[in-house]
Formats: C-alpha cells, structure tokens, sequence
C-alpha cells in the first residue's frame, strides 16, 4: 500500500462528477506524476486528495490512516504539503517571512529547517529579505515550494509547478524537486509539461475524464506507443 | 405564480394602510397640522428614495452624494424664482460669467493636455498641474475682483447676484437638469470607481458642492440663507382674510390661522402628490420595459453582460444622472416647500444616510417599496422623538423628580432617534435584507 | 539674516506645529481604517463614531479622576484616562463584531453590503454616544496649556515672530510616535502581526496555513480600537470634544488612508501628514512671510493665498477625490481596486 493514497476518487464541486473511481497514490521518497488531458481532472484529484473538495466516494489514506473526514489545515498537521497552481506565495511579505509564514503551525524551532530550505534553494537565501512578489516566475515557484517545506511534510504535492515558466527554469525546478523527494520526501505532482515531467517521475498516472487510464512507471509511460500518440506529441 | 403576485400587491395594501393609519393617528393625537406637515415632508422624501432606488436597486451603484444634490435642487430655487439684485449683475455680472468661462477653459484644456501626453506619464502630470494651477490664478484674479463688489451691495439684504424672477415651479425642473448635469460630470469621472469608492467620492464631491454654496456668499449669500422665496401656493394671510377659509375653520373648530395653514399644506400636498404619482409610473413602466430588463441584467451579471456587449459604462451613467436628476427634484421641492434656502441645513446624516435606510428597509430595487420606506423612516424620525419621550417618561415615571439620571434620560431622549435608526438599519439588513417589499420577479 | 529667521519662525509656528499635530491625528485614525480596509475587506463609515466613543469614554473617566482630585500636574489629567478610553472602545468594537459583522463574515457578504451595515453601526454608536453624554461641547483639558509661550520665545531669541507649541499638540504628536511605532513593530516582527499581514496578503494562503481567521480579526479589531480611541481622545483634547465632529472627520481619514495607499500602514501616515500639509499650505496667507523674504520693493500688498481658509476641509476632499481618479493605488500603492 502506497504511503500516500487516494483510492477509488468520486465527486465533483458539487454539480456534475468530475472523478469516476480514481485512483493515485506514492511512496515516500517516490515522485508520482500526474498527466492528461485539459479537464481531466488532475488538478480535481489533487484538490481531493488535500481535502479542498468533498468526495462522494472513496476514501485518501496517509500511512495506513484514513483521513478522509479531515480538513486541509488538519491534513497539513497529518504531514501533506501543497503548492497551489496560482497565488501560492504573500508577495508582499519577504522571501524569509514566507517562509516563516509556512511554518505557522509549527511552533518549536524552525531555524534549522529554513537552513535546509536554503541549502535546497540557494537563491532565496540570498534574496531572503526582498518582497517575494519581486521575484522572477522560477524564483517564486522556488518560494512556494520552501513555504511547502518548511512544515516538514511527509508528502509534498506540487499543481503544476512549471505552468508559465521558460523551459530552462523548468528544468531548474525539476532538478530541485527531485532533490527535495532525495531527502525521503513524497512527491506527488501535476502536470501540464507531461513528457519533461514523466521524464523524472517513478510512476506515472495518466487520467482521462476523470479516470485512470494508464497506470506504470515512468519510463515505460514514455515507451508506450498510445501514450506517446495522445498525450506526448507522438 | 400569480398567487405570489397576489400575495405581494395585498402585502402592500396592507403597508401602505397601516402608513395612512399612522398618520392619521398623529392627526388625531397630535394635530392636522403635523400631520400635513409630515405628509409633505414624507412625500418629498419618497421622491428622493425613488431616486436613490433607481441607482442602487436597478443598477447596484452606491451613491453617498445625495446630500449635494438636494443642495443643488434648492440652489435652483433661488436661482430660478428669486428676483435679479439688478445692481449686483451690472457691477458684478460680467466678472462671474468671464471667471466661470476662465474655469471651463481650463478645464477643457486639461483634459487635452492629459490626453496629447498620455504616453508619458511624469510630463502628463507637469504639464496638466502647470495647466490647472495657471487657470486656477486666472480664475481667483478675475471673480475676486467681480465677488467683493456683489457681496458689497446691501450684504445684510441682498449682497447677491439673485435670480431670474421665474415662477418658482419651473426651479423644480430646472433644478432637476442642474442635478442631473452635475451628475454627469460626476459620473463621467467617477463611475469606474468600485462600490466603497464610488461611495466615498460622491460623498466627498457632495461635502464639496455644500462647501462652495456655504462659502460662496455672491451665489446664493452663503451661511446667510436666502428667505422669502416666492411660492406656488397661496399666503396664509391672504387666505385668512377669505370667507370661505373662516367658515372652514368655523366648521372644523378650530382656529383660522391653523385653518389658513392646512390649506396651504393640502395645497403642496397636492403638488407633490401629483409629481410622485408620475414618476412612480415613469419608474415602473421603465422597470417593465426592455431597457429595465438589461439594467437589471447588467446588475446581476455585468461580466457577461459586457462580454454580450452592453455598454455597461454608459447604462451605469444614464441611471446615475437619472437617479440624481430625481434627488434634485426633490430638492428644489424641499426648498419650494421651506420657502428659503439654508446652505447649512444640508447635512449628510439626514440627507445622504437617512435616504439610503429608507432605501433598504423599503425594499430595494422596489418602487413602491421605496415609496414606503421614504414614508416610514421619515415618519419614525420625526416621530422618535415624542414617542421616545413618552417611552421614557413612561419607564422614569417611578424615579424620584430630581433624580439626575432622570433628568438626563429625559434630556436626550431626542437621541434615541440616531440609535432607533441604526438599529432598524442593521436589523432590516440582517433578518429582511430585501425589504419590506422585495423586488418583484419578473 | 534675522528675516529668514522669523520667516522660518512664521512656518512653523502657523504652517509645520499645526500640520504636524492634525496629521498626527488623521495617522491615527487613518491607521486604523487602513488595517480593517485589509484585513475585513471593507471601509468602516463607522469609524468616526468608534473614535468619538473613545473620546467619550476617556472624558469620563478624566472627570471622574478630576472629581477625585487627581492630577498629573502640568499634563493634562485625560492622559491617564485614555487606556481606559481604549479598553472601552475595545469591548464596544468586539461587540459589535460579534453581534453584527461576523454574520456577513459567514455568509461571505458583498462588500457593498459591509458598507451599509456599517452605516447602520455609525448611526447606533452615535445616537448612543449622544444619549450618554449630550451633544454639547465638552472641554476636558487641564493642566499647563503651553509647552512653549510665544512671548516666552520672543524673549528668548530676539525675533519678531513668536513660536507657540501647546501641552496638547506635543502630547499628540509624542503619542502619535509611540503608537505608530508600536503597531509597525507588531506587523513586521510578532509571529501573530506578520500572520495578520499574510491574511491581509493572500486570504486563501493564510488559511492553508493554519492561520486563525478570526484571531487575526479580532487582533485587527482591537488594534484599530486603540488607535480610534486615542485618535479621538487626542482630537478631542486638542480642540474640543463635539459628538458631531466626528463624522466630518471621517472624510479627511479615508482621504489620508486612500491618498497613502489603502490598505499600507506606512501609506496610511504618510496620507494623513501629505493632507495636514495640504490643507494648511494651500490655505495659509504668505503675505508675511514673503514680505520677511523678498526686498522691500516686491513686498506684496495682497493675503498672497491661494484658496481661502474656508476651503481647508474641502481641500482635503478635493485631494481625495482626484487621488482616486487619478491614482487610485495612492502614493504607495495599496491594494488595488
């Protein structure tokens, strides 16, 4: 059983379903990545698996505990991460209080952990005191990402880290997110950019209308003929 | 769906009987007089609600500036019905008309300059303080001059330009145009603002227009007042004087002069009944028709409603100028109906703020609801404070008569009005936040 | 040489003294209105009202101390009363949260309708502050009047002109200091300040964070009490505590919060001090003071002003209304529209 699972996902935003018995799930240390179509539903999955929309079937587990009932502050608790798509940094507030700000539920020593935040991120320790909002699209992602971690999460999900950035900084990022899962992290990650992403990732989940359509590593994603015609530019 | 139709017209009945029940107690109890007076007064602010109703429930705008354009309505009174200080406009005249040619000048030179040098920012901004503040010298050195010699002619009489000597009824209209010209411009500038700002401005460029009438004494003779304007209807001392009036006031038993005055209200309750009947009808047709159903689309849904290509802007600015057009209306009956104009009464509680309670406990985006929350706030009041006393009395009647909280209760009782408003205000919003008599469906 | 000197002296007596002392005061409530415009999203018409019960409540505590035969010697007697002015105005404005706005918090009300309940409030506060205390002028102040005499100063320096500073003006402007900086040392460097302005910044973030909503509106509530209360507590001492004058008050502060930039605490006291400056600047008849700097011959027959001092509350208006046609975001940039 995976460490982190959504099994058998079902439910919308109320209206029509979105999720048909979806199914994700990683392992420490593991990235998993999620790709498909527009309106596939991987960003629902994700919201489903924090706890930011209700499911009407199915259940999430995190270390064998079912934490379906819980809200997203209490999953953060329970050691999950989130980096939303949009809006994912205070840009008014600097580099180093963002930071601050992530670990707002810890309340023991956090110096140490913004230390490993910094080795992580190079950059923003050098620009830990400037606005975050003043940094460029990579670097802010890089912000987020640090604010994610420094709750100290067992698994870290990531909604498309690399929309709207340059394919350089992608790669950038990538580099530093497979650094972060090196440290034994969890990480389970949507994405636009599915070759790049697959690419890295451990395993692969490709939903279609909500569905798991296929389900492998990702590297034998990336051999599979199908997948290669529908969703990587063949 | 009829039977809820049913339902709200009976509902409605039933509010504006219980009104007329009210009043004719206060008829009954207090006098006829106070009664008529507060008719009037209630039906002036009915008029006013409809206008505030037409900016906020067609369209959601937030318009604090109704202060202003009362002022303005009253300001066309005396301009309009007040005989010309002849002396004043011959020594004086010309110089007001070439400083008001200087402003719009300058005006219009501005917004040039701030449109030939859109593209860069910092000389935009020199070029058009350069511009305002030049014209701004030129202006104060052309109507200072012009201003001393008016405000020099008889200031303790006159000291004014004065007015047109017009009959006093067309200063209802005139007043309306003024209001509604100045709430172009308003607008024009302004209704991009969201909400709380909107409100703010239009708050501010009221307490402006205030400002400018208080101070500007060659206009309208300032914090001096203008009395004494001339009326539609009859004086009661000529009326006293009338046959007919004595036997009246025989009749009734009660005395000629209080005979002679109820005349003279029925008389501009009858006016004012006549123009709220029309615009009444004015508003609901316009409600029913095309043009009310896109304003009250644009109201629930101006994202799509401007993705459909209304031009959203431009409806905004018709229901503003109209709405205030209707304020100034009232105004100018306001003052018809004082028979002088007072600068300095015009407050922002009981102008701008009061209007707006009567708007939502009436009903907003409702006519006849409007026309019955102008009816009971007004009502409530002035009635606050006989009927906070009585209450007051009543509870103090056990304290000794020298008791100093008894004394002090009874001393500001007056107050409990202000807490009475806020109270029904905030009540209305939380439980009735429609109204008394919602929207209708349509 | 000696003219510059009394031409300084005339600014900063009529023009810098006083400025300096209104602006201190449009901070204050400015501050205020600016941390609840961030934090609750709405513009408190209240706000005035709230300031005025803060007066209120320290001008009877001050009476009370005064009958008790307290004093503070040359200072007046009210500065001991004022933290109890603020304790009241505290309880008064979590109350009325309570009761009032955190059922539109729930329903995730539109902004607009914030705006008209707190008309409401604004109408409920006043009418109670008037039934309290009356509606009359109530002088409150004791103690020395002057820090500074202007004969005093004119005997001191040998000049012509006399530079007066009263007990009430410095006090303002010395607490207007400490407040400021107190509030500005919370936000940037308490954990709890800095989660108000993560709020502030990005709602949706903060709460992901385990940010506590209504802890962080609470603590607004009650900072912005303190601030109101000892805004008007100052006012009040300073001139002279009108129930009514409140609410004209009302438009200079959102005029110093919008100007600053809405929603920027720093924008907040540099709006209050841009419009004090203004309004006694734009107002103030330069006659003597060129007539001390030019030569004899250019001397000016003329005020020299530029609007009259009738127009000194309107100005502010004036510069509200064009700051938020023109640059809505105000000098700083708050948030925007």
């Amino acid at each position: 059983m995976s460490y982190l699972i959504g099994k058998d996902m079902t439910g919308g935003y109320g209206g029509a379903d979105i999720l048909h018995g979806c199914t994700i799930g990683v392992e420490k240390g593991e990235i998993a990545v999620v790709v498909g179509p527009n309106g596939a539903g991987k960003s629902t999955a994700m919201k489903a698996i924090f706890g930011m929309l209700a499911l009407r079937q199915g259940h999430v587990m995190i270390d064998g505990e079912d934490i379906s009932h819980l809200k997203p502050e209490e999953r953060v608790i329970k050691g999950m991460g989130f980096v939303p798509q949009t809006n994912n940094i205070f840009t008014s507030m600097t580099v180093e209080e963002n930071l601050e700000m992530g670990a707002f539920i810890r309340d023991d020593d956090i110096s140490e952990t913004m230390q490993q935040v910094y080795d992580l991120f190079p950059i923003l320790k050098e620009k830990r005191r400037q606005p975050a909002g003043e940094l460029s699209g990579g670097q802010r992602q890089q912000v987020a990402v640090g604010r994610a971690l420094m709750t100290q999460p067992k698994v870290l999900m990531l909604d498309e880290p690399t929309a709207g950035v340059s394919p350089i900084v992608m790669d950038e990022l990538f580099d530093r997110i497979i650094e972060v899962a090196r440290t034994g992290i969890a990480i389970l990650m949507v994405e636009q950019n599915a070759k790049q992403a697959l690419h890295i990732a451990d395993k692969g989940y490709v939903l279609v209308q909500g569905e798991n359509r296929y389900t492998d590593t990702g590297a034998a994603l990336m051999a599979n003929p199908e997948v290669r015609r529908a969703f990587l530019g063949g | 769906m009829t039977g809820q139709g049913s339902a709200n017209r009976y509902r409605t009945a039933l509010l504006f009987s219980a009104m007329a029940v009210l009043l004719a107690l206060v008829g009954m109890i207090q006098s006829w007089n106070v009664a008529f007076t507060l008719l009037n007064l209630c039906l002036i602010s009915a008029i006013m609600t409809l206008g505030v109703n037409i900016q906020w429930g067609y369209a959601g705008l937030v318009n604090f500036g109704m202060m202003g354009f009362t002022a303005l309505g009253g300001l066309a009174g005396v301009l309009v019905a007040v005989p010309p200080v002849t002396e004043a406009v011959a020594a004086g005249g010309a110089g007001i008309l070439i400083a008001l040619i200087v402003a719009v000048i300058t005006v219009i030179a501005a917004v040039f300059i701030r449109r030939r040098c859109a593209g860069s920012g910092r000389r935009q901004l020199w070029a058009t303080t350069l511009v305002v503040v030049s014209g701004l010298v030129v202006f104060r050195l052309v109507l200072d001059p012009a201003v001393s010699i008016i405000e020099a002619i008889e200031p303790a009489k006159t000291g004014y330009l004065g007015g047109l000597g017009l009959p006093i009824l067309l200063s209802w209209i005139v007043g309306a145009l003024m209001a509604a010209g100045v709430a172009w411009v308003i607008g024009k500038i302004s209704l991009g603002l969201r909400s709380d700002y909107l409100a703010i401005a239009t708050l501010g460029i009221s307490e402006i227009i205030i400002y400018v009438l208080k101070n500007e004494d060659w206009l309208a003779r300032g914090v001096k007042n203008v009395n004494g304007l001339p009326r539609p209807v009859p004086y009661e001392v000529d009326l006293q004087a009338e046959p007919w009036l004595i036997s009246v006031s025989e009749y009734l038993d009660i005395s000629v002069i209080d005979a002679s005055s109820l005349i003279v209200k029925i008389c501009y309750a009858a006016f004012f009944v006549v123009v709220l009947a029309v615009l009444y009808r004015l508003a609901e047709a316009a409600l029913d028709s095309p043009w009310g159903r896109m304003m009250r689309a644009i109201r629930d849904n101006e994202v799509s409603a401007n993705a459909m290509g209304k031009n959203v802007t431009a409806r905004h600015l018709e229901v503003f100028v109209i709405g205030s057009a209707i304020v100034g209306l009232a105004g100018a009956m306001l003052t018809t109906l004082d028979g002088q104009f007072t600068p300095a009464s015009y407050q922002p509680l009981r102008f701008t703020f009061l209007i707006w309670v009567m708007v939502i406990v009436g009903g907003s985006g409702n006519n006849a609801g409007s026309i019955l929350g102008g009816f009971l706030i007004w009502f409530f009041w002035i009635e606050a404070e006989p009927i906070g006393l009585w209450f007051i009395s009543a509870i103090t009647a056990g304290m000794a008569d020298d008791s100093w909280l008894k004394a002090h209760l009874i001393e500001n009782a007056a107050h409990t009005r202000l807490m009475t408003m806020g109270l029904v205000l905030m009540l209305v919003l939380r439980f009735a936040p429609r109204g008394l008599i919602p929207e209708k469906k349509r | 040489m000696i003219d510059l000197l009394n031409a300084l002296v005339l600014i900063t007596n009529f023009i810098i003294v006083p400025a300096m002392t209104y602006g201190s005061q449009l901070a204050l409530g400015a501050l205020g209105v600016t941390m609840i415009y961030s934090v609750l999203r709405f513009s408190n018409f209240a706000h005035g009202e709230m300031m005025s019960f803060g007066a209120m409540a320290t001008i009877l505590m001050t009476w009370y101390l005064q009958g008790q035969g307290v004093s503070l010697g040359p200072l007046p007697t009210a500065l001991i009363a004022i933290p109890v002015g603020i304790v009241a105005t505290i309880g008064l404005v979590i109350m009325t949260d309570r009761l009032v706005f955190r059922y539109y918090r729930r329903i995730r009300a539109e902004n607009v309708t914030y705006l008209i309940v707190s008309i409401g409030v604004m109408f409920f506060i006043g009418g109670l502050i008037r039934f309290i205390i009356g509606p009359n002028d109530q002088v409150f102040t004791d103690g020395q009047r002057f820090i500074l005499k202007a004969r005093a100063f004119k005997a001191m320096t040998g000049l012509n002109e006399g530079l007066a500073i009263k007990t009430t003006q410095g006090i303002t402007i010395i607490t207007a200091i400490i407040m400021v900086s107190f509030v500005f040392w919370f936000l940037n460097k308490t954990r709890t300040g800095k989660s108000m302005r993560a709020y502030s910044d990005n709602e949706d973030l903060a709460l992901l964070s385990g940010i506590n909503p209504e802890r962080v509106v609470m603590i607004t509530w009650i900072i912005t009490a303190a601030l109101a209360a000892t805004a008007g507590a100052l006012y009040g001492l300073d001139k002279s505590y009108k129930p009514f004058t409140y609410l004209s008050l009302l438009l200079p502060i959102f005029a110093a919060a919008i100007v600053g930039g809405v929603g920027n605490p720093v924008g907040a006291i540099l709006g209050g001090f841009v419009i004090a400056f203004s309004e006694l600047t734009l107002t103030f008849a330069y006659k003597k003071f060129l007539t001390y700097l030019l030569p004899d011959s250019m001397a000016p027959s003329g005020l020299m002003q530029l609007l009259s001092t009738d127009y000194k509350i309107a100005l502010s208006f004036v510069i509200l209304v064009i700051v938020l046609l023109i640059r809505p975001t105000g000098i700083i940039g708050g948030k925007t529209l």
